[in-house]
């Protein structure tokens, strides 16, 4: 049995860390690299970095950030954020991630899963899905709809059918972000990470709405979630990931303990 | 040029930068080579990769390397190891596409079986990290937890079929091989240059056979 996965996310702008993380001492909270460094050595199982810097002459730094990453952590990494054509994989992919994470840029161009599928393997493509809420049933079997661009363009898909035509494009793996739970701290979507986590056969992780351990436990349980995405959860210090991976393990939830 | 300490096995595909990442960080010098010269003369030759063992075949005979491996490095009992797909070309033959592989360990490469031992779906390939327990006190051991994880990707794993080269096994719908060794030839179907602390040990102490 595989282990479950703690990912920790780092919003990334112009080469700087942009969530505030109150409680590291000696560590610049902005750097992503330091920042990488310190979740790695407490037990990250993944991180994941999502490039919020809009504009395309910046992407240099993210590329740079990569770099500096894959010097200093021996655990995979994934970067999302703004990647459309291929090039943009496989740049970020030679620069040293694990994975691409791609978001728009599949919903726009869904030939871009199969392409990177191709040319890079299916373990290394993460079709991230934001996810909202949505009331008219009849468009939306699932109950929820896709939204991209950041939250703020509706794109009239089913969560549940996107994420089935995902996987057949070829994507290795699904991160399921649901708007609705974004920084509430009410725990993750149950609901439509359990419909996506049955309704395809990759691995299904869980992002959005963590405020406390337990909803770790539940997205893993009764959401069937592989992983789950953390960010306020441990940037604000209120958890720290040892103090996770315990509760879980001591939950009997299968966990890497370093 | 001076020899190479550690030679990692260039052979056009795959990420073959974090292998050389994880050997800097230990302090280890390697060079990224597909040249059989540097091969040859390296002290220890690693031989990493993702990707189908088809194309991993064809680009080692392209490069006349299959025969620097088998006969000039593992025949010659020069430290070798293989990662995820590095283990499963030693063998004589994969499912994958039916390809013929190396041949220096007797056995073959299987498909992970589409449900677990309870008839729940598996997930193929295995992504993540997954559990390796130790069957024999193996030096490359040394320092690592039994039942540590390991980061693992692969829809295949190998067979061998002496089972006394098996050092270390995973479960994944069945029990494989998750590491091999015989003299100084080794081969992990993980990735211990992804596996944290654990997998930088494992990686630290192959290097410390070297002579």
């Amino acid at each position: 049995m595989l282990a479950k996965r703690i990912i920790p996310c780092l919003d990334v702008r112009a080469g700087r860390v942009t969530k505030g993380i109150r409680f590291l001492e000696n560590v610049d909270v902005g750097d992503p690299v330091a920042m990488a460094r310190y979740y790695y050595e407490q037990g990250a199982d993944e991180i994941v970095f999502y490039d919020i810097t809009a504009s395309n002459e910046r992407r240099g730094i993210m590329i740079e950030v990569v770099r500096a990453v894959a010097r200093e952590i021996f655990i995979p990494f994934s970067v999302g954020g703004g990647l459309r054509t291929l090039d943009d994989l496989r740049e970020v992919l030679l620069a040293g991630a694990e994975k691409v994470s791609i978001d728009s840029g599949a919903v726009r161009n869904p030939e871009l899963i199969a392409q990177g599928a191709s040319a890079f393997g299916s373990q290394c493509i993460v079709l991230s899905m934001q996810v909202k809420r949505a009331a008219d049933s009849a468009q939306f079997p699932s109950g929820y709809e896709v939204i991209i661009d950041g939250g703020r363009t509706p794109t009239g898909m089913d969560a549940v059918q996107w994420s089935q035509r995902g996987e057949e494009l070829g994507a290795g793996e699904l991160c399921v972000n649901s708007i609705d739970r974004d920084g509430t701290r009410l725990g993750y979507d149950l609901e439509i990470t359990h419909a996506i986590s049955q309704a395809v056969s990759i691995p299904v992780i869980a992002s959005g709405g963590a405020g406390e351990p337990e909803h770790l436990r539940e997205a893993f349980t009764a959401g069937g979630a592989d992983a789950a995405i953390v960010a306020s959860l441990i940037h604000y210090g209120d958890y720290a990931i040892p103090v996770l991976k315990r509760y879980l393990h001591d939950r009997g939830v299968e966990i890497r303990m370093t | 040029m001076a020899a190479p300490i550690i030679a990692i096995v260039d052979y056009g595909a795959g990420n073959l930068a974090s292998v050389a990442r994880a050997l800097e960080h230990l302090g280890y010098p390697c060079e990224i080579t597909g040249q059989a010269e540097r091969i040859r003369s390296a002290r220890a030759v690693i031989l990493p990769g993702v990707g189908a063992a088809g194309a991993t075949m064809a680009n080692l005979c392209e490069r006349g390397l299959d025969r620097v491996l088998k006969e000039e490095v593992i025949g010659a009992g020069k430290p070798f190891l293989g990662i995820c797909i590095g283990i499963q070309v030693l063998l004589q033959s994969s499912a994958e596409g039916n390809t013929k592989c190396l041949g220096v360990v007797r056995g073959s490469v299987r498909r992970f079986p589409p449900v677990d031992e309870t008839g729940r779906t598996l997930k193929v390939p295995q992504i993540g990290w997954n559990r390796v327990h130790q069957l024999k006190g193996h030096p490359v051991f040394d320092g690592v937890p039994e039942g540590a994880h390991f980061y693992f990707v692969n829809s295949y794993y190998a067979v061998p079929d002496d089972s006394e080269l098996v050092i270390a096994s995973a479960q994944y719908g069945v029990t494989f091989a998750a590491a091999i060794a015989r003299g100084a030839m080794l081969a992990s179907q993980f990735h211990l240059e992804k596996s944290g602390a654990a997998g930088l040990k494992m990686l630290d102490n192959f290097c410390r056979t070297m002579k």
